[in-house]
């Protein structure tokens, strides 16, 4: 069916890998050739269908981690202990090997770079996905809307993106990354290591009178306690939006990622 | 509360599935306490037969999709309308 860019008729696509990396040691970058991909929003997310010999399959969601370009599709994938889907995404698919994908969809935790609005980001672990759609787009339009990213992470070995991170902070101009750690800062950081507070937020957020653009992403634990700092902080609800992913991890005794 | 939801974002797949547009930033109003909100917005229990939509405000059921293999359920009985904004 031609069209598929205007017809909003769902289907599923078959999505080859393409590219993969090691993004930390329990997530993964995953790049897949989409034939037929209409684009997307910073922000949208796609459906992944894995489907088994005997007929059974599963889905789950997974934000989008790339801006557009062409029928290139990145997702970062967290193995989740025990998963039906992270792990068989982190392990076990090769090069080559094709999953079931349809996409993109949401239209609410979206940035429209047409939008003046300040944005605030604040991510937990590998809820910088679609986060990082919205970084790379704005790079990628040289918008001159001002960022600020608030990513927390465990340990600076937990730092999705990081190379690229340090280098856009250095050439992309108006993008303020602050690097929040929960258990293990490296040496050079200025800050002790904690959880994302009032003091983070009032100090590297935006004021609420500025009527900046919050997107949350994470944890449904750490999206629920950001969420609920930013409103205290005077944000309007209505402009700050999440993506909760789920649950921690079971072993995680805090909400932390 | 258990931590077992995510963001009504997450019925964008099924409900586009169905309405071949974007539900996810329509504007629902719930049946149970009028909060007036994004379909964005509810809290979704995925680990109920099919995709449960709870009010995040008053936690009663909004919305639940259960699909099948070649049909899908929507049971809307409580939300009392959803505004839904059309490309011009
Ligand atoms: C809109 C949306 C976007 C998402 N985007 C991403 C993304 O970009 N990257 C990404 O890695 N994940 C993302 N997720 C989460 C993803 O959809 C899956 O829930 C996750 O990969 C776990 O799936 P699984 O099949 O491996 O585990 P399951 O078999 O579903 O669950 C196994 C066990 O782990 C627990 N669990 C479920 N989800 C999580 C979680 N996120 N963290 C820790 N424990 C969990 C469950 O309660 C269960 O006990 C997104 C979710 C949503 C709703
Ligand atoms: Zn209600």
């Amino acid at each position: 069916m031609a069209g598929a860019a205007v017809s909003g008729r769902l289907t599923w696509r078959v999505a080859e890998l393409a590219e993969a990396r090691q993004q930390t040691h329990n997530a993964r970058s995953l790049v897949f050739d989409v034939p037929g991909w209409p684009g997307h929003l910073p922000g949208q997310h796609v459906d992944v269908r894995l489907t088994a010999e005997d007929g059974y399959s599963v889905q789950r969601s997974y934000s989008i981690a790339s801006t557009v370009d062409g029928n290139r599709v990145e997702l970062s994938v967290q193995r989740v202990p025990g998963g039906e889907v992270s792990p068989y995404l982190c392990d076990v698919l090769e090069m080559g090997d094709a999953v079931e994908l349809r996409g993109p969809v949401g239209g609410y935790f979206v940035w429209r770079p047409a939008d003046p609005a300040p944005v605030l980001l604040v991510g937990g672990g590998s809820g910088i996905a679609p986060l990082m759609a919205m970084v790379r787009t704005r790079a990628a339009l040289g918008s001159r809307v001002p960022f600020r990213l608030v990513y927390s992470v465990r340990t600076p070995e937990d730092v999705y993106f990081a190379d690229e991170l340090r280098r856009r902070v250095r050439d992309d101009a108006g993008l303020d990354v602050r690097l929040v750690y929960t258990r293990r800062a490296p040496a050079e950081a200025t800050e002790p290591v904690g959880r994302v507070s009032v003091a983070t937020l009032n100090t590297h957020g935006w004021l609420a009178e500025f009527a900046p653009n919050c997107f949350v992403c994470g944890s449904t634990g750490f999206v629920e306690t950001v969420a609920d700092i930013l409103v205290a902080l005077g944000h309007d609800p209505r402009r700050v939006r999440t993506e909760r992913f789920g649950p921690s991890a079971p072993q995680r005794t805090q909400p932390d990622r | 509360m258990s931590n077992d939801y995510v963001d009504g974002n997450a019925l964008a797949g099924d409900l586009q599935e169905i309405f071949a547009m974007d539900m996810t930033a329509a504007t629902g109003r719930c049946a149970g306490c009028g909060y007036r909100g994004a379909v964005a917005t509810l809290r979704v229990y995925q680990r109920a037969p099919g995709l449960v939509a709870r009010c995040p405000s008053c936690e009663k059921v909004v919305l639940r999709v259960v699909r099948g293999p070649d049909r899908a359920w929507l049971d809307l009985r409580g939300t009392l309308n959803l505004e839904i904004p059309l490309p011009s």
